[in-house]
């Protein structure tokens, strides 16, 4: 019968429009501006209406999540901040778009580099959000962010950050990638103290 | 295809043609070379005497330093098995080289292509106008010699990022002051210059229509059809020439998106090009990050290995792009037909699903960057993974058989569809045409088993083939893919090992010279990067064959005795992403 396939069609339509309801119904009240009924929404379970209601509702943030990136320094037992930046100028080498810049300043009395950077740009407009800068980084001073919402009424004033825009500290890594950060820092401190062990044995064979 | 037989196959090349056919001498390069004078003949014989019908990819190379241009071709059987890579060579100031279109029409667009950005002249081409750059543009911008707008050195990392810093826009660079080249014509008069695009291409589509005949009793009139279209998907022009309602010639325009990706990948290093390659076909980053890992691991040989996981989950994803991306390609064709936006969101929905598990593994839900030479970045975070198998498991096939229920017998679905835009085997074949396509026209030709790469050739799967040829077979291919790729999965998420998922990453990747090609089974068809490394730290030369653009070169073809309605549909049913065809 022609118009078969159509109706065979239609009753799909008819099921997920009465399951819409359906859901709202049965989740009343708990389904749309709660973490658990978004969390459901994105579900294999999921039924019926799959939006979400940006702004008014936001998609949790997964931790691998990358944007934009930040530079962290940690905070030290006087309080004074230490950049964990080198300014070794790796993440500016394997940066796609070439859009992160870094001036490195020398000692004027050795000559030689100060481990830290004078100052470090990123032109936010130019960067694709790769990751790249975060993955080589052996220092652990740049990680991607999870804050996407940066738009601005003038770029040209407010899109190229600097040093001081881009820091954060650890604790805040700390705070948006859990996981990763406890493994870098479980890392860090097995390195330590193998420097550590390194150096007492040193101090042992020294006074001997 | 065994190493043993390939080379047999091969020097029966150079037995049929001694003296014309020579093995490519030069370190790393595993093709033949073949003077000007004989292309045309050896091209004949490979299509007519030893089953080469396929010829994949052509483009050019620019040696400066030898002072030549040489042109490359990629030659496959349909039935399967290793290429067969053939170059020609011309001086690099009277570049022309016989055009292979008339024998195979699969060179069309992509001789075009190559006259375009490199400024080869191919001999014999029916209809050699720009393709990408517009007509009246000055100079040829894949050439060594030719800088852009924003030129800042010949190479990435640019010295002024380290140590110095010092920091500025690159709009703020005076653009328009000593790097760009503007023709003679328009310097001499520029308020009255008139690019010739125009007429060349109307030219070109009445000198279609007077072969068809014209009459006193109708005239043909010609619409343009883009580039802001709702049915291209994108900015994509096609000028057609009308009989009444049925189409007479088509040709379409393109290049609106293109930002001479090719010449931006040898300015990178080898690792830079991984996230640029995500922006080519933007709905299916994952294959095409496979498809240049796939072509870099080649040149660096041994000493670079997979690990078994990682080369599970490249299945993986790669399967599971291919799930996102038919599912949209589906819902979209339902767009094109009128069906406006109901099929396609109930489709985009299990997309989206697929989109969460990209973004938790690889931290972004399309411009992926997953790949790495020798593995993949990091390996499924265990929530992500959970939700993987329960997608495989149970949701995807239960929503895949209801949009089969709910489309696949609509008769509006059929009767727009059916006969609309047929292609017979030989002519996919001829014309070069790659996935879906191809295999709805009856050619069993898929490359994960024809020159299995990775570790597909464990996999127990079919190929998919229909034997229409026309849209509707377009379609119900791209259901039976969704099958296969599930199939896959279900598989690979039973037997994936443990274990690491990348060897080493370092961030400085050095290539030893040669070149190679790595080839995947895309989504949307064959997609391919032809790579010439010169055993410095960016490629000399970086292509890409990209599937949407030569399966375009079918398009008029396809159209032609067609209602102007159809091209909407023969469009939809071939599967463009303009980020792809325009690169």
């Amino acid at each position: 019968m022609y118009g078969k396939g159509i109706l065979t069609g239609m009753k799909v339509t008819m099921a997920r429009f009465v399951t819409t309801y359906l859901d709202d119904l049965r989740m009343l009240g708990r389904r749309y501006y709660n973490p658990a009924g978004i969390e459901y929404r994105r579900s294999k379970d999921a039924k019926g209406i799959f939006t979400v209601q940006y702004p008014e509702e936001k998609l949790p943030m997964p931790e691998e999540f990358r944007f934009v990136p930040f530079l962290i320094y940690d905070v030290m037992p006087d309080g004074s901040h230490q950049d964990r930046c080198t300014s070794c100028g790796i993440c500016a080498k394997v940066c796609p778009p070439q859009c992160i810049w870094i001036e490195q300043t020398t000692n004027p009395e050795t000559g030689r580099p100060v481990p830290e950077p004078v100052e470090f740009f990123i032109d936010i407009d130019i960067c694709m959000n790769c990751g790249y800068c975060a993955e080589y980084c052996p220092f652990d001073a740049i990680k991607m962010d999870h804050n996407y919402e940066l738009a601005s009424y003038d770029r040209h004033a407010y899109h190229i950050f600097n040093k001081e825009r881009l820091s954060q500290p650890a604790e805040y890594y700390a705070g948006i990638r859990p996981a990763n950060y406890s493994r870098e820092e479980a890392i860090r401190r097995e390195k330590e103290a193998k420097k550590a062990a390194a150096e007492a044995a040193r101090a042992a064979k020294a006074a001997e | 295809m065994t190493e043993m037989t390939a080379e047999r196959k091969l020097s029966a090349l150079e037995e049929r043609f001694p003296g014309k056919v020579s093995p490519d001498a030069r370190p790393g390069y595993e093709g033949f070379t073949v003077a000007p004078k004989d292309l045309l003949e050896v091209a004949t014989a490979l299509r007519d005497e030893l089953g080469y019908d396929y010829l994949s990819s052509v483009t050019a190379v620019d040696y400066p330093e030898e002072n030549v241009f040489e042109v490359v071709y990629h030659f496959y059987k349909s039935t399967g098995g290793r290429a067969l890579v053939l170059s020609a060579q011309t001086p690099r100031n009277k570049a022309s080289l016989p055009s292979l279109t008339p024998l195979y029409p699969a060179a069309d667009f992509q001789e075009r292509e190559a006259w375009d950005l490199m400024g080869v002249k191919f001999e014999g081409h029916p209809d050699l106008r720009r393709i990408l750059m517009w007509e009246g543009f000055d100079g040829f911008p894949l050439r060594k010699d030719w800088k852009e707008a924003y030129y800042e050195e010949e190479h990435k990392p640019f010295a002024a990022r380290w140590p110095e810093g010092a920091v500025r826009r690159s709009e703020d660079l005076n653009a328009f002051s000593g790097n760009v080249a503007y023709s003679k014509e328009f310097m001499a008069q520029p308020d009255k210059y008139e690019e010739e695009a125009e007429p060349l291409l109307y030219a070109k589509l009445n000198e279609e229509a007077e072969k068809m005949g014209r009459n006193f009793e109708t005239d043909f009139v010609t619409v343009n059809m883009g580039p802001q279209h709702p049915s291209t998907h994108g900015v994509f022009r096609m000028a057609v020439m009308l009989d009444g309602e049925t189409i007479v010639a088509l040709k379409p325009v393109m290049g609106y998106l293109h930002r001479n990706h090719e010449k931006i990948g040898e300015r990178n290093t080898y690792l830079h090009n991984m996230p640029f390659t995500d922006r080519l076909d933007y709905l299916s980053s994952m294959s095409n990050n496979w498809g240049y890992a796939l072509a870099v691991e080649k040149l660096m040989g041994n000493r670079v290995s997979v690990p078994e996981r990682a080369e599970y989950i490249r299945v993986i994803m790669a399967e599971l792009t291919r799930i996102s991306n038919h599912l949209w390609a589906i819902g979209f064709l339902l767009n094109d037909l009128g069906a406006f936006f109901t099929p396609s969101l109930y489709a985009i929905e299990e997309r989206e699903l697929i989109l969460d598990i990209f973004e938790a593994t690889t931290g972004s839900r399309m411009m992926c960057n997953y790949f790495r030479f020798g593995g993949v970045a990091r390996d499924f975070p265990e929530d992500s993974w959970n939700k993987l198998k329960d997608l495989v498991n149970e949701r995807l096939p239960r929503r895949i058989d209801e949009l089969d229920v709910y489309l696949t017998n609509n008769e509006i679905v059929g009767s727009r569809t059916t006969g609309v835009g047929v292609l017979t085997p030989e002519e996919a074949i001829a014309y070069g045409m790659a996935g879906p396509v191809l295999r709805a026209s009856g050619v069993p030709y898929d490359v994960r088993r024809a020159d299995p790469y990775g570790i597909y050739e464990s996999f127990d799967f079919d190929v998919a083939v229909r034997y229409h040829g026309d849209c509707y077979d377009r379609y119900i291919i791209r259901m039976d893919e969704l099958r296969q790729s599930l199939k896959i999965l279900q598989q690979a998420v039973k037997r994936i090992p443990a274990g690491s998922v990348l060897d080493k990453n370092p961030y400085n990747v050095r290539v030893p010279a040669g070149e190679s090609y790595g080839r995947v089974e895309g989504p949307k068809g064959e997609l391919g990067f032809y790579i010439v490394s010169d055993g410095s730290a960016n490629p000399h030369r970086y292509h890409v064959r990209a599937p949407s653009f030569i399966n375009l070169t079918a398009l008029e073809k396809m159209c032609v005795g067609q209602k102007v309605a159809d091209v909407v549909v023969i469009l939809g049913s071939i599967d463009i992403v303009l980020g792809e065809v325009d690169r």
